[in-house]
């Protein structure tokens, strides 16, 4: 579903990802984690050309996001994402924020756009704040709200950069649950985050990203969490600190 | 009494003929007209140039346009108003071809309203900015054109945070369409300058001319107030921002 | 299209027509800058004062000079300057000059009440912790001031302070309106002697564009560098 062949990108002289190779198949889950610097949100903000690459290749679902001939506004369309600070649009309702794209993208018509929208609020259990305005929802309810909006686009893939990191913490379990619905549903996801819970429980695969954009790992979950020992050094480090102990 | 009489008589003068039929009380009047006529009128050139040129300055892929629209603010910003008019009535309108002729209250309006759409595409560039970068990726992650981040996310962003600056600009329009006496468009200055020397009513002519400058500002500030009530998002402060 | 003719500038005539006029405009856009900000700054803090009176008055003050034309204050301080003041000058300066000190005068008193919105936002965009260390520490309120505030605040308004002297050193082109000897006077001066308007104009707007340009990119750097020391 995605594949990504010997990227690097470079911020003038920095680099920022490091020969990354990847590869994301249908129904998989697929959380990235590392340390701040390590170019997690930049590696996932590449696949759908929000930042793009100066070397290398990055295929989703056969279409090259590289190739500059590629119609990037029809690519990600169908690539759902989620971001750090939700990026809901604070001048439209709730409501709008799920159809606007659907009509003006997707040409869908607005009793259609709707109908849709508000069957993917139900599906976030947001269907009470309808006709809000996200500056009157909190920060866990407007993350929900954002992954309805993907969702009503009907993604073939959902990227997710940090969902949970801008929340306060009594307000990440009602994002996650939602998270873990989608997975449990075969949803193709890759997921930015330090939220190793999740990880255990839902992903497929764990990529681990250190300083510079070096892909680290790229194995199995059960590997990951259950071989500390045969993890890099960096790895081992990294997960020293954030794993409870 | 006297006092008030003498007051009262101090006034008699604005019901004068001036000779052409027509009574200083009459002409002070369409002054008035003329230095809001002018100001609108500006004030949507300027407005219509000033977004344009402000959204194409946060285009940033295209060099060349980025480049000419910073070159047009620069050029309007950095010379006087009065200058500007001056070029517009003495220079444009003998060497450009097919500009003479044209009606001394357009020539102004164009002065005026080029001018300020410099100081407006400043302001709606940096309101532009202002908004949070993720914004922009948001709309284009959810498969929005550019042309249509800008139209459906961006620029309705922007107007609620620029309402306040956009107030002062309106303020200063009316301001600076006083210059416009010097090219003898008969406003409310020209009125003040020549009543004032026909009548030797001075301070009673700036002081009546002072006082319409005070209500079409009062006017503007009220009109845009309630502007931004209506633009107002429930949730939303002033400052364009969401949560964080 | 008529040819255009730039042949005229010969230093001879610069300094005859144009050079005394660049003088005025230069000395009135320094003197009504220092004027504008020392008057600005007590006007600024008659305002934070606290103490009703002074606020009020200084509210007025602002709030009536920001809502009139600049051109109708000139003539307003043109018509009501008594005689006495300019033969306080020596000799016949008072006399000869009158459009030239009253312009002064006016522009200090106008400009002030924009210096004094920058000095007033300068203050208050301070943290409010700054002042209660300073109250702490002992300090009255006029020491709190010029010790600890004003010191943070202008320097924080330096690049402010000079955008407006750009807008300020633009305006002075308004003086025009009591026929006082600036730098545009000047050339259309020359322009009506020489009959060759067209090139005068396009000259006095090279000038101004030339000296604004220089001031704004002075701004920048500043802001610059500003911006590394923080």
């Amino acid at each position: 579903m995605i594949e990504m062949k010997n990227v690097s990108k470079w911020y003038g002289a920095t680099q920022v990802l490091n020969d990354c190779s990847l590869n994301i198949d249908k129904g998989e889950v697929v959380v990235v984690c590392g340390p701040s610097g390590s170019g997690k949100s930049t590696l996932i903000k590449t696949i759908n050309a929000l930042e793009p690459v100066q070397k290398g290749e990055i295929w989703v679902d056969g279409v090259a996001v590289h190739d500059r001939a590629t119609n990037l506004p029809k690519l990600r369309s169908r690539v759902g994402m989620v971001f750090q600070h939700f990026e809901l649009f604070p001048h439209l309702t709730v409501t709008d924020n799920l159809t606007i794209a659907q009509m003006k993208v997707l040409g869908r018509g607005q009793d259609e756009a709707k109908q849709r929208g508000l069957k993917m609020l139900e599906r976030v259990g947001l269907t009470a704040h309808k006709d809000k305005f996200p500056g009157q929802l909190s920060g866990g309810q407007q993350q929900r709200v954002a992954i309805a909006r993907a969702l009503s686009m009907d993604p073939i893939v959902m990227l997710f950069d940090e969902p949970t990191s801008a929340l306060d913490p009594e307000m990440v379990g009602e994002v996650l649950d939602v998270m873990v619905g989608l997975a449990a549903e075969g949803m193709t996801m890759m997921v930015v985050t330090h939220e190793m819970g999740f990880a255990r429980k839902v992903s497929n695969r764990v990529i681990f990203m250190d300083v510079g954009g070096h892909i680290l790992e790229d194995t199995s979950k059960d590997e990951f969490f259950g071989n500390i020992e045969a993890r890099q050094p960096r790895t081992r480090e990294f997960l020293n600190k954030i794993l409870p102990h | 009494m006297t006092y008030w009489q003498d007051i009262w008589d101090r006034w008699q003068f604005l019901w004068d003929d001036r000779g052409d039929g027509v009574t200083y009380w009459q002409w002070m009047f369409s002054a008035w007209g003329y230095t809001v006529a002018v100001a609108a009128v500006s004030l949507v050139v300027a407005l219509a140039i000033g977004c344009l040129v402000g959204t194409l300055r946060t285009v940033s892929q295209h060099r060349v346009v980025s480049a000419l629209a910073t070159g047009w603010v620069e050029l309007f910003r950095n010379i006087p108003v009065l200058v500007q008019l001056f070029l517009w009535f003495f220079v444009i309108s003998e060497i450009v071809p097919g500009m003479r002729g044209v009606p001394s209250f357009v020539l102004a309006c164009c002065a005026l309203g080029f001018f300020t759409s410099a100081r407006i595409a400043e302001q709606v560039r940096a309101g532009i900015q202002a908004l949070p970068r993720g914004q922009r990726q948001a709309a284009l992650a959810m498969g929005f054109t550019q042309l249509q981040a800008y139209r459906y996310v961006i620029l309705p962003q922007t107007f609620r945070i620029i309402i306040p600056p956009l107030t002062s600009e309106a303020m200063n329009i009316v301001k600076n369409s006083s210059v416009a006496f010097a090219v003898s468009i008969p406003e409310l200055i020209s009125f003040a300058m020549q009543t004032q020397e026909e009548t030797s009513r001075g301070i009673e002519v700036y002081l009546a001319a002072t006082v319409l400058y005070i209500i079409t500002a009062l006017a503007i500030s009220w009109f845009m107030s309630i502007l931004e009530k209506r633009a107002r998002v429930p949730g939303l402060s002033s400052q364009g921002q969401g949560a964080h | 299209m008529p040819a255009l003719d730039f042949s005229f500038y010969t230093w001879a005539n610069i300094s005859t027509y144009l050079l005394s006029g660049l003088y005025f405009s230069v000395s009135l856009t320094i003197a009504a800058t220092i004027g504008g900000i020392a008057l600005g700054t007590v006007i600024a803090l008659m305002r934070l004062s606290g103490i009703k009176p002074l606020e009020y008055a200084a509210l007025w003050y602002v709030n009536l000079l920001r809502s009139i034309p600049l051109v109708m204050v000139i003539l307003w301080f043109f018509l009501l300057m008594p005689s006495a003041f300019y033969n306080l000058f020596p000799g016949d300066i008072g006399q000869k000059y009158r459009a030239e000190i009253c312009a002064l005068i006016t522009f200090i008193i106008f400009e002030a009440a924009f210096f004094s919105e920058i000095v007033r936002a300068g203050i208050q965009s301070l943290p409010r912790g700054q002042t209660f260390a300073g109250q702490a520490l002992g300090m009255t309120y006029a020491q709190n001031m010029r010790y600890i505030v004003l010191p943070q605040a202008m320097r924080n308004m330096l690049p402010v302070f000079l955008t407006q002297t750009i807008v300020l050193f633009q305006d002075t082109s308004l003086v025009y309106a009591i026929g006082a000897y600036d730098i545009l006077k000047g050339f259309e001066i020359m322009g009506n002697t020489f009959g060759r308007r067209v090139e005068t104009y396009i000259m006095a707007a090279v000038v101004y564009f030339i000296i604004s340009f220089a001031l704004s990119m002075l701004v920048k750097r500043l802001n610059e560098k500003i911006r590394i020391l923080r």
